[in-house]
């Protein structure tokens, strides 16, 4: 078809040659699997940090914001720096699914299910700053439009605090339902491959019965588009009116009309740095090079150097403007900013936002995952400054010299920080065990034009499939569903008279005794049915254990002997089912 | 009884069962071709151009989202006007409020959030509705390989298996499957 050509000149997208059902099992994988020993490491330490974190939460509300470093001059700082942080963070996440999707960007694919998934998780450490500042977060509702008890006394619709709430919980609904409508497929691909009873339920109920009409489908891929192209505007507003918490004020340092656009560069700057950070990880984890690529590495990066460099523009516009503003408060601003007490941090910002990824100009470092994750991890690091210089130095040297003050943080504003890293990972983690990590059926679209198989059957000219003259195996049955495999199975399954097969089968998986072992139910196995088991049975096989040593070998005997599908119990992994069965 | 029971009586279907989509798009021309009603295509990731091929309308969802943001645009000046200008006009920093056109531009940034707030969750809430998805709903999809690598074209049979059979027998189909299928 003329939809699936691509210009040879791209790099395949998915690389190891998958069909349809690779794709399938290699995100599927994960998820059935069992979680290893670095799981269980990394997520004690992550569950300890958010412990932690709860821990000072606590402290902070039962005790009042005195626990914080916080003082009459500098009335912000890590607070609002963190929730700066992690908003930013999360942008990346819509801009990779919603200005990627608008742009056809096909390599935005295989990372935008857990891009996303990064803006939620992130999206959520952020709103908890603005919530436990309050120091009465039980009365978090305030915030709302309500008629309340004092009279008719409003919120204040003209402070961009409040414009704040509105635009980050609308950020945090729509990109929620935005990426649960894409999961919607993924998960219905687990539940249909899901053995046991427990995991099927679950499936089941969060993928709330795709069944994958094609209306279903013309209607998502309605919903998607329309979906970034709402979430793409709103995405620039979110981070535009946090700017504005600033930019509004009237502090030198803060009052200025570049923070909008520069705010917003910084945060797809900062996010996709985190993206890179997660995905550098997953992938390995998860064994999903194939699909998150060395070339999607290098144009994230790519995305990295750009808006780094918007951001290095910003400082210097900043720093011209306060030059040429010739107002001596805002010059003063600057001038203590990059030279006064907190020199090392501006340097630090300037360093790692800056310098570092001017490295990404080289196609060599650019294409390195070590360097990419080194920088990625920089680049972290130098947001959070950015947002403590804005703020910290902006405050710490008020216009009355009496009061001028340097804040450092208590253990408390530490452990809230590092609670939140900690929360974030732990959502991320049980996310990457739980929930389809790649957009699978979105990277099934594309795996005609961009995977590396077709790619090479293109390239050598070959047709990208064949239209079998085979006729269909024909079947009729009462229900559409399992007995209508079960009816052939019937039909064609002889009698155990083949005994020399059936006894060299048993030989190689190991024989039954009824008086020592109990059968297993081989109905849990998919593929197996009422009347596969009974065959199974009338051979010998009776538990998960003899399933389980089944090979190559065994499959084409037992082919044989049933003679019904041949090929099915490889393709099911009957063996592979029988064996986690067995466990449980 | 026995009225009743034929009443119900499910209709038949004949259910083709294809590994790819190109092959699958092949089938469904040529079934169209033929002046057959396809019933159903279930699949495992969008195919694009199925959907005209196969004649169905296009889906209306995205004016349904626009009008869904007049409302959230209306519901937001509606609701400032009340609060900001109506109910308790202030005078915040030394700008009164007296109109709401003259006030307008600090009411921007809401107008701009509940106008997507509107127009994204109850777009959303639509598809759900109208493509029956929702928590505790039964999958429909005939076979467990059709979220996986395979495509059912399902169509009906009006006591014309044979002919429907000859139609598919080289389309590359690699099953079909006819069974009764409640429709009710």
């Amino acid at each position: 078809m003329a939809s699936h050509y691509e210009a040879p000149i791209r790099k395949p997208l998915v690389t190891g040659d998958k069909g349809y059902h690779d794709v399938t099992v290699d995100i599927a994988a994960p998820i059935e699997g069992r979680a290893n020993k670095h799981w269980w490491i990394v997520f004690s330490i992550a569950l300890a940090a958010f412990l932690w974190g709860v821990g000072c939460i606590i402290y902070t509300i039962s005790t009042g914001i005195g626990t914080w470093g916080l003082n009459k001059t500098v009335n912000w700082a890590w607070d609002i720096t963190n929730f700066v942080w992690w908003v930013g963070i999360g942008h990346a996440g819509t801009l990779i699914s919603a200005v990627l999707l608008l742009f056809r960007q096909k390599w935005r694919m295989a990372i935008n299910r857990s891009a996303e998934a990064m803006t939620i998780f992130s999206v959520i450490q952020a709103g908890l700053f603005p919530i436990i500042h309050m120091g009465r977060p039980w009365l978090a509702y305030w915030v709302l439009p309500i008629p309340n008890q004092f009279g008719s006394l409003w919120v204040n619709f003209n402070s961009p605090l409040l414009w704040d709430v509105f635009a980050i919980s609308t950020y945090l609904s729509v990109s929620l339902v935005f990426w649960w409508t894409g999961l919607l497929p993924d998960f219905a691909m687990l539940r249909d491959r899901a053995i046991l009873p427990f995991q099927k339920k679950i499936y089941s109920l969060l993928s709330f019965g795709w069944s994958g009409r094609a209306k279903d489908w013309q209607r998502f891929e309605e919903v998607s588009l329309v979906l970034a192209g709402l979430a793409t505007p709103l995405v620039l507003s979110v981070h535009t009116i946090v700017s504005f918490d600033f930019a509004t004020s009237v502090i030198p340092g803060w009052h200025t009309t570049i923070f909008p656009p520069y705010f917003v560069a910084g945060a797809i700057f900062s996010g996709f740095a985190m993206v890179n950070t997660l995905l550098i990880i997953m992938r390995k984890v998860c064994h999903l090079e194939d699909y998150i690529t060395v070339q999607h590495i290098e144009l994230m990066n790519i995305v990295i150097m750009i808006t780094g460099s918007i951001v290095g523009c910003a400082y210097i516009t900043e720093l011209f403007m306060a030059w040429y503003s010739g107002v001596e408060y805002e010059q003063y601003a600057f001038l203590n900013r990059a030279t006064g007490p907190y020199w090392w941090a501006y340097w630090a910002m300037m360093t790692c936002n800056v310098f570092s990824p001017q490295f990404m100009w080289s196609k060599k470092l650019r294409t390195s995952i070590m360097f990419s994750f080194f920088i990625s991890i920089v680049v972290n690091i130098g947001m959070w400054f950015e947002r403590f210089v804005i703020i910290v130095t902006s405050l710490h040297r008020d216009y009355l010299p009496s009061s001028w003050t340097m804040f450092s943080p208590t253990f408390v504003d530490i452990g809230i920080f590092i609670g939140t890293i900690g929360f974030f990972f732990v959502l991320f983690l049980l996310y990457a065990r739980t929930f389809p990590v790649i957009a699978q059926a979105e990277v099934k679209s594309i795996l005609k034009s961009s995977g590396s198989k077709y790619k090479k059957l293109r390239d050598a000219g070959k047709p990208l499939y064949a239209v079998s003259a085979a006729a269909p195996k024909v079947k009729k049955a009462t229900n559409t569903k399992a007995a209508a495999v079960e009816e052939i199975v019937k039909e064609k399954a002889p009698k155990p008279k083949q005994n020399k097969k059936a006894s060299s089968l048993l030989s190689a998986i190991g024989t039954f005794d009824p008086k020592t072992q109990k059968a297993d139910d081989l109905k849990k196995v998919k593929g197996i049915g009422p009347k596969m088991e009974q065959t199974l049975n009338d051979i010998g096989i009776y538990t998960f254990a003899q399933v389980g040593k089944m090979k190559k070998k065994e499959y084409d005997l037992l082919d044989s002997l049933t003679q019904a599908f041949p090929g099915r119990a490889q393709r099911d992994d009957w063996a592979g089912q029988a064996k986690k069965l067995n466990k449980n | 009884m026995l009225e009743l029971e034929l009443e119900n009586m499910a209709s038949k279907v004949l259910q083709a069962f294809y590994n790819d989509d190109d092959v699958l798009m092949h089938a469904v021309k040529k079934v169209k071709a033929a002046k057959h009603h396809i019933e159903e295509v279930y699949c495992p990731f969008p195919v694009h151009g199925l959907d005209k091929a196969m004649g169905l309308e296009p889906t209306r969802i995205a004016i349904t989202s626009f009008m869904y943001g007049l409302v959230g645009l209306t519901v937001a000046i509606v609701m400032m006007n009340f609060i900001m200008i109506k109910d308790w006009p202030q005078d915040i920093g030394g700008k009164p409020s007296f109109s709401y056109i003259q006030n307008m531009p600090a009411f921007v940034p809401i107008m701009f959030e509940l106008t997507v707030f509107f127009a994204a969750h109850l777009m959303v809430i639509t598809f759900y509705l109208r493509s029956r998805l929702w928590p505790f709903k039964k999958a429909e999809n005939p076979d467990v390989r059709t979220t996986d690598d395979h495509f059912v074209m399902e169509i009906e049979v009006h006591d014309n298996e044979k002919e429907l059979r000859n139609l598919l027998s080289d389309t590359g189909a690699v099953e079909i499957n006819i069974s009764e299928k409640d429709l009710h």
